[in-house]
């Protein structure tokens, strides 16, 4: 039997397979990749400097990957918070690819690293069809970027394993309608987790680090409806 | 804006194919690109004349098709078009779709290589119909 050439798996093919061998030679040294998606502002970097501050106090291995087109401001950040950071500047593009993820992680990870945090580009339309070897993907979004956001970036937001409502102590004065989020969320991916984190309130300290821990730990994580594609 | 990682991945492709099937020039390639692929199909148009230059593909016409997307729910035995944006809730239970059945490919449906005749410039009878051979890229599953 044949059938035609699909090159969604052909294109992804090759990054597929970089991520599957990222994801296996990872794991077989007890590292859990955490990719984290979301529209540029959204908060990832301040949730990072929590989250990995507080894997510093509680002694949880930790280190993180942060892209961007230019500037490692943000590798700055997040080095306040003690741990392993390096920045990837990709020069134009607009996402993460499994091989240059790779590229980064070679002669830099520590054995020891428990958790990897890579922050992807502030994007949130050509990242979602990446898999860079993560075994939680996260998607943010911050209460002023609106309701209805999941249905703007269906393929970010259907593709998600635990979605992040950001800068909730901002919430009343956006008027941010959780309820009406939630609905939208539900819509492109029923069954998702959806946490609140206000980094200036504490609101979800330590969600992000909790999930990524128990993912490490090989506890059952979501399947979005859009990753069960018969396409 | 990845359409042109995506162009470059469907000229290497259809440039892999060609060489192996020795064909010295493409005529057209015909895309399936899902709604929810995330491709925007006149950007990667664009990034496929770009993308083509030099090779083999070198004025190839690129022909997309959307393919919508549909969901399923398996204790209805019913399947619907989701819509943009998308609805995975089924419409009869308000459970959770399944799976979603279609929608998400990127894919190349056929490629018609061109006449060597045409892509050398030395037909014998410029007046014989122009001739092109449908190959359907296939491979062993």
């Amino acid at each position: 039997m044949c059938r035609a050439v699909d090159l969604q798996r052909a294109v992804l093919a090759k990054n597929e397979a970089a991520a599957q061998i990222l994801r296996t030679e990872l794991s077989a040294r007890g590292t859990t990749v955490v990719n984290l998606l979301s529209s540029p502002g959204s908060g990832k970097t301040a949730l990072l400097e929590r989250e990995l501050r507080l894997a510093g106090e509680r002694g949880v291995s930790a280190a993180a990957l942060t892209a961007d087109l230019a500037t490692e401001n943000d590798a700055r950040r997040l080095a306040r918070s003690g741990v392993p950071v390096k920045q990837v500047l990709t020069d134009g593009l607009c996402h993460l690819e499994a091989d240059m993820v790779a590229r980064h992680l070679h002669d830099w990870l520590p054995e020891s690293t428990r958790l990897l945090f890579v922050e992807n580009v502030g994007n949130l339309v050509c990242p979602a069809g990446y898999d860079l070897g993560e075994s939680l993907r996260v998607v943010l979004a911050s209460v002023t970027e609106g309701e209805d956001k999941p249905l703007k970036y269906p393929t970010a937001f259907g593709l998600a394993q635990l979605v992040i409502v950001t800068k909730t102590d901002m919430a009343e004065a956006a008027e941010f309608d959780e309820a009406a989020f939630r609905a939208n969320v539900q819509q492109v991916n029923p069954g998702v987790e959806v946490v609140l984190s206000s980094v200036r309130d504490g609101k979800g300290a330590g969600a992000l680090l909790d999930r990524a821990l128990a993912t490490a730990e090989g506890n059952r994580v979501h399947t979005p409806v859009m990753a069960r594609a018969g396409a | 804006m990845h359409e042109m990682s995506l162009a470059v991945a469907v000229v290497d492709q259809v440039e892999a194919a060609a060489t192996s099937r020795g064909a010295v020039g493409v005529s057209s390639i015909e895309l399936d690109v899902g709604e929810l692929a995330g491709v925007v199909a006149d950007a990667l148009a664009f990034c496929f004349e770009l993308a083509c230059a030099g090779t083999v593909v070198e004025g190839a016409e690129l022909i997309t098709r959307t393919v919508p997307g549909t969901a399923r729910c398996a204790p209805c035995a019913e399947d619907w078009a989701v819509g943009m944006p998308p609805r995975l809730l089924c419409p009869g239970c308000g459970g959770a779709a399944d799976e979603l059945v279609s929608g998400r490919e990127l894919r190349i449906r056929e490629v018609r290589w061109a006449d060597p005749e045409v892509r050398e410039g030395r037909r014998a009878d410029p007046e014989a119909p122009r001739e092109e051979h449908r190959h359907p890229i296939t491979e062993e599953s």
